[in-house]
């Protein structure tokens, strides 16, 4: 590309600021404000112009520096990719362990409360989502956008197996994960011929089928109202109480109850679960299984040509997926102790996926950095209330447009001869479903 | 009998509002092979425009109706083009030639935006308008109920038609749709005979969005209330009829919006509304599995 002078930046800012004016103009320069039985339009001049100014100057500042680098860098700038590892991964191998160590000792950390370890149990419940969507999307290459159906059939499982069987969480959980398996066979197997963007829109449909059966279906699953009441977890057995008498947690150890104690054990329940999902995958990944989903991905008539069953292979990774789903449905719902279809909205979907392919598809350390930003960036931006979800939309495309794969953008081939190498992400294929 | 002939005739106007957004999605589909997932949203905006367009010229006391509609519709239509415009700019243009899954991502983030950006800028509570256009016909008049049909329906039935129409002649004759359907084909050799790609994609999503403006104002005078999230249940089923459709081909989005709105109109109808979207949304899937081409799209051959 060649230099661009000052008058051409210019023109361009005028004219990004021109389509501003144009795309703001009616929803932006004007509100509709509810009026007696109509609505009225109340002008918004002002803000209509402050618009189109931030667009015209974040242009003008983006083509300067834009211009800048190209001048810097030569004419050569976009002739090689860079091939081998990014200067994250490099780091990546110091990351891992400190991220690793930082979640175990957090709750031990001074100036670490209630708030912080809440948040990191919300943090967690994502990494082990994005793990278990990474098997399917990231290995498999299989697009699916409703994984969070498997989330809620974890979450409602447990939480109706705890009303009408009256089992406790650590029975009820490897009950969720297998049933959560089930749905994953059952809804793999329409899609088994899909391929990439119809596999996408119709595992969307699934999602939204789950989520539209559990607000309806109000003599089980109290539709709208959702489910309440949901039997919170118990450390294998002795329940968290406040009496602390004999039999519970407090009473048990001789120790002082404290609300903190429960909220510290759902910590590390869900850090375990988190970890047992990111060593199956990283084991799987070595196993005859795991090379079959990659190869899968990479090139599904080669495979099929050498013998593999797509059938098996498809399923095995819906239902691995899926049973992580439905593990972290059952723990939200212990969590929680309320569950509601609302909780299971297509966004959650989206937002799971957009961490996993954040993170460079197939990454564990990228899946964990991608849900730690995005969830930690949701609460800081909580004080924009209205604002937040709005600023996450923009930054999902900011971040595609900036880095297309993801935040790790190299990988460790699951299995080589000899000495290992980063492959960077470019040559990974991300399978056509 | 006279019901189910009702039915027909609310089925048949929401099957039309849906194939015209479908329209947009095969359009986009067809040229550059993603789900352009906004569109939904696109549509929203639309229908956004219109209602601010008629309460303006209300405040600027233009009464009557053929004119309001008129104005109304070019309003719509060149706004939201311009949003079409914009968001192909910003969002999917830097990432084409980018592994498949970017472009999907970067547009879901730009549905989500939009949804945000229609509820931070308008208020998140539904709008409703006054009916715009009134009147109607009988058709039959049964014992208990009466066959009628609105004009309001007959307009959307006749802009749609009018729509598909002139967007079949426009893919077919003009040059145009020459450059679209040779983008279709083959992109980089496109671009070797002389085609700007990128500008017959970027027509593309304009047309589209203008489209969908289209459905958006349709949307707004037939049901009379809107809000910022309508465009996403729309946006699915509008998929989910180009899909049934055939992917790429003009009348089989049309046609397959017309089966989805029928469906949908007669399940809710004799079985349940709460499960209606239940309905169309296995369709989608029961196409997929038989029909993985649509009813009126090409079977493609994969060639290794």
């Amino acid at each position: 590309m060649a230099q661009r002078s000052i008058a051409h930046i210019v023109k361009d800012a005028g004219l990004a600021a021109l389509v501003a004016l144009g795309v703001g103009a009616p929803l932006l320069g004007l509100k509709t404000e509810a009026a007696g039985r109509g609505l009225t339009l109340v002008p918004r001049p002002g803000l209509l112009l402050a618009a189109v100014a931030a667009v015209f100057l974040g242009r003008l500042l983006f083509c300067l520096f834009l211009a800048g680098r190209e001048a810097k860098a030569g004419r050569a700038v976009e002739a090689l990719p860079r091939i081998g590892p990014s200067p994250l991964a490099r780091v990546g191998r110091m990351v891992a362990p400190v991220l690793l160590a930082l979640a175990l000792f957090l709750p031990l950390l001074p100036g670490v409360g209630r708030y912080e370890i809440d948040l990191g149990t919300l943090v967690l419940t994502y990494v082990m989502l994005g793990w278990g969507l990474n098997i399917v999307v990231g290995l498999a290459g299989l697009l699916d956008l409703g994984y969070v159906a498997f989330y809620a059939v974890g979450a409602y499982g447990y939480a109706l197996m705890a009303k009408f069987l009256d089992l406790s969480f650590w029975a009820a959980l490897p009950l969720t994960g297998l049933i959560a398996a089930a749905w994953g066979i059952l809804l793999g197997f329409p899609v088994l011929r899909l391929r990439g963007d119809y596999l996408a829109i119709v595992t969307l449909a699934f999602g939204e089928i789950i989520r539209v059966v559990l607000l309806n279906w109000t003599t089980l699953t109290g539709g709208p109202n959702g489910m309440s009441g949901i039997p919170r977890p118990t450390f294998f057995g002795l329940p968290f109480s406040m009496a602390g008498g004999e039999g519970t947690f407090a009473g048990f150890f001789g120790i002082e109850p404290s609300p903190l104690h429960r909220i510290v054990f759902l910590y590390y329940l869900i850090l375990v679960l988190a970890l047992i999902t990111n060593l199956v995958t990283l084991r799987l990944r070595r196993h005859p299984i795991g090379r079959a989903w990659e190869a899968l991905r990479e090139d599904e008539i080669a495979a099929r040509a050498l013998g593999l069953s797509v059938v098996a292979v498809k399923l095995t990774a819906f239902a691995t997926g899926a049973m992580f789903g439905g593990f972290a449905g059952a723990f939200f719902a212990t969590r929680q102790g309320f569950i509601s279809p609302e909780s299971f909205t297509f966004i959650e979907s989206a937002l799971i996926l957009a961490i996993v392919v954040l993170g460079g598809m197939g990454s564990q350390l990228g899946v964990a950095i991608a849900a730690t930003l995005m969830i930690g960036g949701f609460e800081v931006f909580r004080g924009l209330d209205e604002y937040r979800m709005l600023v996450f939309g923009l930054a999902m495309v900011a971040i595609m447009v900036w880095r297309p794969r993801g935040l790790v953008a190299s990988r460790e081939p699951s299995v080589s001869l000899g000495a290992q190498r980063a492959i960077a992400a470019e040559h990974v294929a991300e399978g056509r479903g | 009998m006279d019901y189910a002939l009702q039915q027909l005739v609310n089925g048949l106007t929401l099957g039309m509002i849906y194939g015209l957004i479908a329209l947009g999605y095969t359009m986009v589909y067809g040229i550059i092979g993603m789900i352009n997932f906004a569109h939904g949203d696109v549509f929203m905006v639309g229908a956004f425009i219109s209602l601010i367009a008629f309460l303006l010229l209300g405040t600027g006391g233009i009464t009557a109706v053929p004119i309001a509609l008129v104005v109304v519709l070019a309003l719509a239509m060149s706004f939201t083009a311009l949003y079409g415009f914009a968001v192909e700019r910003i969002a999917y243009r830097p990432l084409r030639g980018s592994f498949r899954l970017a472009p999907l991502i970067s547009a879901i983030g730009m549905s989500i935006f939009l949804q945000n950006f229609v509820q931070v800028s308008q208020g998140a509570r539904v709008k409703p308008l006054e009916p715009v256009v009134q009147g109607g016909f009988i058709l039959h008049q049964g014992e208990q109920v009466s066959v009628s049909i609105s004009i309001m329906q007959i307009l959307i039935i006749l802009t749609t038609l009018v729509v598909l129409a002139a967007f079949t002649v426009i893919v077919a004759r003009t040059p145009l749709g020459r450059a679209m359907r040779a983008c279709e084909q083959d992109q980089k050799m496109a671009r070797l005979l002389g085609i700007d790609t990128d500008r017959t994609i970027s027509l593309t999503f304009v047309i589209g969005a203008a489209l969908a403006a289209v459905a958006g104002m349709m949307y707004l005078l037939y049901y009379g209330v809107i809000d910022f999230f309508i465009g996403f249940v729309a946006g699915v089923k509008a998929f989910t009829a180009a899909v049934l459709g055939g992917i790429g081909s003009l009348p089989g989005a049309v046609l397959g919006g017309l089966l989805i709105g029928l469906i949908e109109t007669f399940w809710s109808a004799y079985f349940s509304v709460q499960y209606k979207d239940v309905a169309a949304f296995s369709i989608l899937a029961l196409t997929l599995l038989f029909m993985p081409s649509g009813l009126l799209g090409r079977h493609e051959v994969e060639k290794v």
